[in-house]
């Protein structure tokens, strides 16, 4: 990501408009936080977990990564905290909790 | 089929991510889940046309998008029309030597509302003339994006805001039209209907549309916690739900072979999928009555399909 | 060698996209426009023209279609006209927003109720802003000519716009005319191949048709407008090189003996041909009048214009098309918009007529130069008088 920020409209004069308004700059949504969103956030129990990927596979926000040793780690940026994840897992590794509990 | 493909299992299944992280769907959105899965099915050698709708409008705000394929959105009602353009043009160039031979996977996506309703005299002409592309429908059951109004994939008994529950209406009151049927009965190569509670099912059956020849159809059935008032972590099991109690069964049809890929020896009642969903709360008894005869006829009709027309 | 052949205008149309050697022609049928696609049609199952005809279900279909197919770099073509026309209203400002270049040819057609399959400048008038390049034809050769130079303007890499032609429906797309065909050597000399810069690509992935919201959409509209605007450098360019290859030079304004003249008459169109009788006629009579032939509809040729009515006196301006409860003809109330601030400009007069496929005949145009000076002296708060009307129309703002 090249991009510090999430663009918005206010950012461009008429001049940086491409021809007919084309976005070339592929995905650049990857930008937008949107783990501001949520008022609850997953806590992934490795004790628990045996490495199903589930929560990978049915989160609707791919806010959850695949790590090198096989188990998985949210990913806060995007996370909405819908609760998919703790409510997919076989094993209930996953417990939501509230954001302001930290 | 073009080639005989892997079925999809959780090894199987690419991390790689075509609709970016940091669309602005809903929290808990199924219908999301279901596009995520379908483009790892399909995977980077595609052209996406997609209709208006939630899909469109949560990934493609100028100047920002979430797409890292290649992605047209012209409008509401004419996803079919416009890639079929775009399949006709690929062909041509390809023939009059003007682009290399590439296996390009022609795409539409589109809602319930750019299918069933505003959509479907594009889509019934782009079927009819056999152009080789896969249509998505996301069926989340109502025009979501511009504020739960009601389409004709809106189920009976369900509130919406243009049909509304009150003091002298049930909501809908027409049954759910049923676009895999309209689509089957202009004999395209493949139907299927899918939903993202079942990931691999629903990713097989995007590939295989996807290397069809000829017209494929995929039928998505997306819950949205927002439109259908269930809590946001719901959706997978709203998806199942709606498969277990028959409201919507899972099967293909492959060149007018029926197959029913999710069977129970008996289905859940309906009322187990309705209880959770804040648009059926006002339905008393004797409407989930209406509800459950009308599924299980449906369902007997569907068995003795695919009994008739076995794969 | 150039040959020179009887060609109805739909069919000259046709063996201009022929000779262009288009990629996709997405069409659907309607009166006066059937001989186009059908010409079309038997091209490509005789394997005249190596193009992948789509029999669409519908005008709006036909507009889509070209708009995917045009995005993948391929040479489109349609054509419709009247309700056709409405109907893929919808898809006509995409085009044009998305600078995807479709050429269409327009068979212009009066628009319901009642129905009428005949012509007039109703739909050409209900497209006004959607944003395409626009210009009218006055007969087969130029239906011919300017269809093949649609393609080359349309296209070119600093206009990417899609471009309307326009033919009166059956005064002139069911005439045939003689017709000077060039050597394909010579249009493949005018006319490049169709490169789209930001095709459709796996390889080159974009977003195409991202939606507005508030804080963008007035920039990437007036972008779109200056961008309409700047295209009339290659407009204008792209008549010169047809004039330098073809030997037949077109202008956004076409002025017909207006040297001197104190009253002009402007038309759009094959009714410029008969008109030009009625001129022809007058001044062998002595009078002082003259005409302009509008060629260049969209982007409007303001400077042109302003130009060729230096001195007029009064300018008389025909109509083709009623805009109910406006101020004048459609066309007539842009003129008099455009002349509106200049220090010395002519008096304008609105006329309206040939609604639905009435005929128009020399006599009626010379009626219109005689009533249009009338009206202009008695200086009268008419908005605009009809010709060939059956009924006396006392005041058309229906007062006493």
């Amino acid at each position: 990501m090249r991009e510090k920020r999430l663009k918005t409209g206010s950012d461009f004069t008429w001049r940086d408009i491409k021809v007919g308004n084309i976005v070339t700059e592929v995905g650049n949504a990857a930008l937008r936080r949107t783990g501001d969103w949520r008022s609850q956030r997953p806590i992934i129990d490795k004790e628990k977990c045996n490495k199903c990927g589930l929560c990978w596979l049915y989160c609707p926000d791919a806010a959850i990564k695949p790590l090198e040793d096989g188990y998985y780690e949210r990913n806060l940026f995007y996370c909405k905290g819908c609760g998919t994840c703790a409510k997919v897992c076989p094993r209930e590794a996953i417990t939501m909790i509230e954001e302001e509990e930290q | 089929m073009k080639e005989k493909f892997i079925k999809f299992g959780k090894n199987l299944v690419t991390t790689e991510e075509f609709v970016a992280e940091g669309h602005s769907f809903c929290s808990g959105c199924g219908e999301v889940l279901a596009l995520r899965l379908a483009c790892k099915a399909l995977g980077r050698n595609v052209i996406i046309a997609n209709a208006t709708g939630c899909i469109e409008v949560c990934t493609s705000p100028l100047p920002v998008t979430s797409w890292r394929v290649p992605w047209m959105h012209t409008l509401f009602e004419n996803v079919a029309a416009t890639t079929s353009g775009i399949e006709a043009g690929l062909k041509i160039l390809t023939r009059k030597g003007r682009m290399p031979e590439r296996d390009i996977t022609c795409v539409a996506i589109a809602g319930d509302g750019g299918t069933s309703d505003i959509g479907i005299q594009a889509l019934s002409g782009a079927f009819e003339r056999n152009h080789d592309f896969l249509y998505l429908c996301f069926d989340n059951e109502a025009y979501m994006n511009t504020g739960i109004q009601r389409s004709s994939s809106t189920p009976y008994g369900a509130s919406t805001t243009t049909v509304p529950a009150g003091k002298f209406s049930i909501g809908q009151t027409t049954w759910k039209k049923n676009m895999a049927e309209i689509a089957i009965a202009h004999n395209i190569p493949y139907v299927a209907t899918a939903c993202p509670s079942y990931p691999f099912d629903l990713m097989n059956k995007v590939k295989k549309g996807g290397e069809v020849t000829g017209p494929a159809y995929v039928h998505i059935f997306s819950p949205c916690p927002t439109g259908w008032r269930h809590a946001s972590d719901l959706a997978i099991e709203i998806g199942r739900l709606a498969v277990e109690t028959g409201i919507f069964p899972l099967y293909e049809v492959e060149n007018g072979r029926y197959k029913l890929n999710v069977d129970r020896p008996k289905l859940r009642p309906v009322e187990e999928y309705l209880k959770p969903q804040g648009r059926f709360r006002h339905l008393l008894d004797g409407e989930i009555e209406k509800i459950q005869d009308h599924v299980n006829n449906e369902y007997a009709k569907l068995k003795a399909k695919v009994a008739c027309f076995a794969a | 060698m150039s040959k020179r052949v009887g060609l109805e205008a739909s069919h000259a149309a046709a063996e201009a996209a022929r000779m262009a050697d288009v990629d996709i022609i997405a069409a659907y049928p309607i009166t006066p426009q059937t001989h186009i696609p059908e010409r079309l049609a038997e091209m490509v199952a005789d394997g005249e023209l190596n193009a992948a005809y789509m029999p669409v279900e519908s005008e709006h279909s036909a507009m889509s279609a070209c708009l995917g197919a045009a995005a993948v770099g391929a040479r489109t073509f349609t054509a419709t006209g009247g309700p056709g026309l409405e109907y893929m209203h919808n898809v006509l400002y995409v085009a044009s927003s998305m600078r995807l270049p479709v050429i269409m040819t327009v068979a212009n057609r009066a628009l319901s109720a009642p129905l009428s399959i005949w012509g007039d400048h109703s739909d050409a008038m209900g497209s006004r802003d959607t944003g395409w390049i626009q210009v009218f034809c006055q007969n087969s050769q130029e239906a011919f000519d300017m269809t093949l130079w649609a393609f080359r303007v349309g296209e070119d890499s600093r206009v990417l716009f899609p471009v309307m032609v326009h033919l009166d429906g059956f005064h002139l797309t069911h005439v045939t005319e003689p017709v000077i065909l060039p050597e394909q050597e010579e249009v493949d000399r005018f006319l490049p191949r169709f490169h789209y810069p930001f095709a459709l690509d796996p390889d080159k992935p974009m977003t195409h048709g991202a939606f507005g919201p508030p804080d963008i959409y007035f920039e990437a509209k007036i972008a779109q407008e200056i961008a309409l605007r700047k295209s009339k450098a290659v407009i204008i360019q792209g008549f010169d090189e047809f004039g330098d290859i073809f030997g037949r030079y077109y202008h956004p304004i076409e002025p017909y003996k207006t040297e001197g003249a104190k009253t002009l008459l402007l038309t759009m169109g094959s009714f410029s041909e008969t008109a030009k009788i009625a001129i022809d006629i007058k001044r062998n009579e002595g009078e002082s009048v003259g005409l302009i032939n509008l060629r260049l509809w969209r982007p409007f040729p303001l400077e042109e214009l302003r130009q060729v009515v230096k001195n007029v006196e009064i300018l008389i301006v025909f109509d083709r098309c009623i805009s109910f409860g406006g101020p004048g003809g459609p066309v007539s109330s842009e003129i008099r918009a455009a002349l509106y601030n200049q220090k010395e400009r002519p008096r304008v007069v609105s006329i309206i007529g040939s609604l639905g496929g009435r005929d128009m005949s020399v006599k009626d145009f010379e009626y219109i130069i005689d009533r249009g000076r009338e009206v202009a002296k008695k200086d009268s708060q008419e908005l605009y008088e009809t010709v060939g009307i059956r009924g006396e129309v006392t005041d058309i703002r229906g007062l006493k």
